[in-house]
């Protein structure tokens, strides 16, 4: 494989880790949680589209809606129920909460599933590609994940920008006290963006499965890490630079597994923490976020 | 004789063991300005937390039009005429200035589309910030951060305004004109209660002082007479605050 094959093959795979830290950043610009459950979030996104189309016929393709329905319905469940109570108790008890949804989703799972990896196939839309030249290949699969996480980025970035409710959420992001005095709701604002995070993260984790093949229970706690790397390295508050951030790493672990099988991971975070070092705002990010 | 449209009895306030406030009863008719004078720590800006919904009462009563609202949330009390400004001006930085204002009144205010739109421009208007509109929040100098904090408690079509030292750190000719812009806010019936340091701006506008310290009031009444007291001087020579 040529280096611009690893480079797009990296930028391809990027496009999985910006929709996964998508909600990660909504979430936390808005609430200052870091939600420690979002890697499981996702696999548990992938487990309901596997499950759905195992055991209920449902075609592949509508499994995305129900997984993004059930878990946003979650979402909304756990800010009510929890965080919103939790929020009323300081900094740490929200993201303790996240620690504990993280430590059940995968033990639940594997209460229910086993470990085995739960399938769940595109067919041959897994395999086939576009033959760019020379041994330059775009897999179709790898490309309508990419274009599918610009296309939630665009919508994000519309939605926040462009309507009413996206305007209270910036607002809340600026300035949570504030805007209780504006005449705004927080407990509701809060609940729309986990909606939106939990959704998001469902259905990374429905393209992610589909890209693997399956789905096992603990696979959250890599991703989690991903998803933070690529916040990290994309910068805090800046969607598009989310999106940069998944590229970045994508390409690094592509460039890793290029040089040896054993380093994509070791790759990724290395470039992870030399952007803590030389620029800890991120590529996008605004300084005073540090 | 009606009714007061804000009236705090036995309002006390209290973090931990410090009691901040403590028997406070004030009773404000429908356009009327109140300013409010005291030392540091006097529990002004408390007082106006607490009628705001930012602070819990820990004992006495808020009402609104005869409405009790002690116990009702910030954004409820908002959204029933309390609309408040802070001394340290907090704009949303990552919306424009028209954006911050728009925020009060489809929120604050209950306005939707064109009437939201159309109250965000008047009170931006009024404050002079209209050739700002479009300028990002965060870019703006103090003044305007200022008269943005006025801004957005106008866009929540307020019953009762409360305003928190809206005039600290401004040159004279700059508090000068907000002194303009409140009095004009009060010639039109708006009802306003201000706490503010720079006492020749708040006697411009107000019909009555209260001097506070040590979290109670210490003086109530026509403002030449409240300054003119023997309270007032005692609460700021030490003698009261100490």
């Amino acid at each position: 494989m040529t280096w611009l094959s690893v480079v797009v093959q990296g930028m391809l795979l990027g496009g999985i880790f910006a929709m996964a830290a998508a909600g990660l950043s909504l979430v936390f610009g808005v609430m200052r949680i870091a939600n420690l459950a979002h890697g499981d979030l996702m696999i548990l996104g992938g487990y309901v589209a596997s499950v759905t189309a195992a055991h209920y016929g449902v075609p592949v393709p509508l499994t995305i809606v129900v997984s993004m329905v059930a878990v946003g319905a979650l979402g909304y469940l756990v800010q009510r129920s929890m965080l919103d109570r939790a929020m009323g108790l300081g900094e740490l008890a929200p993201m303790l909460v996240t620690f504990g949804i993280s430590v059940v989703i995968p033990n639940v799972l594997v209460q229910v599933f086993s470990n085995d990896a739960q399938p769940l196939s595109v067919g041959s839309l897994g395999t086939a590609s576009i033959h760019v030249g020379g041994d330059l290949s775009i897999g179709w699969f790898p490309l309508i994940t990419l274009l599918a996480a610009v296309a939630v980025l665009t919508v994000l970035q519309l939605f926040l920008h462009r309507t009413q409710p996206g305007r209270i959420v910036r607002a809340t992001a600026d300035d949570r006290a504030v805007v209780r005095l504006m005449g705004v709701d927080n407990r509701r604002v809060y609940a729309l963006t986990t909606v939106i995070a939990f959704g998001t993260v469902a259905l990374a984790g429905v393209l992610y499965t589909m890209r693997q093949g399956g789905v096992t229970p603990y696979e959250g706690q890599l991703t989690v890490l991903f998803a933070f790397e690529t916040v990290i390295i994309g910068g805090l508050g800046s969607l598009w630079g989310t999106l940069a951030g998944g590229m970045v790493l994508g390409v690094a672990q592509s460039v890793g597994a290029q040089i040896s099988p054993d380093l994509p991971l070791l790759a990724g975070h290395v470039v992870f923490l030399l952007v803590l070092v030389f620029r800890p705002q991120g590529m996008f990010g605004r300084s005073v976020l540090a | 004789m009606t009714a007061p449209l804000l009236r705090v009895e036995h309002l006390a306030v209290s973090f931990g063991e410090l009691r901040v406030l403590e028997d406070v009863d004030l009773a404000v008719p429908k356009g009327q300005a109140v300013g409010i004078v005291g030392p540091n720590g006097a529990g002004k800006s408390t007082l106006l937390s607490a009628v705001s919904g930012v602070e819990r009462a820990s004992a006495g009563t808020v009402r609104l039009a005869g409405r009790d609202v002690t116990r009702v949330s910030a954004a409820e009390r908002c959204r029933l005429g309390i609309g408040r400004s802070f001394q340290i001006p907090r704009p949303f930085v990552d919306l424009t200035v028209f954006e911050n204002a728009l925020v009060g009144a489809e929120r604050g205010a209950g306005l939707r589309g064109g009437h939201a739109r159309e109250l965000a421009l008047r009170s931006l208007e009024v404050t002079g910030l209209l050739p700002l509109a479009n300028k990002s929040a965060g870019a703006l100098p103090l003044l305007a951060r200022k008269r943005l904090e006025l801004a957005r408690a106008l866009a929540t079509a307020p019953e009762v305004l409360l305003l928190d030292e809206i005039a600290g750190g401004l040159t004279e000719g700059e508090a000068e004109e907000l002194v303009a812009t409140v009095l004009s806010l009060k010639e039109s019936g708006l009802t306003i209660l201000w706490i503010e340091h720079v006492v020749k701006a708040l006697v411009q506008v107000v019909d009555r002082l209260v001097c506070l310290a040590s979290g109670r009031i210490r003086a109530d009444g026509d403002p030449h007479e409240v300054l003119a007291g023997a309270e007032v001087a005692e609460v700021y020579l030490g003698g009261a605050a100490a």
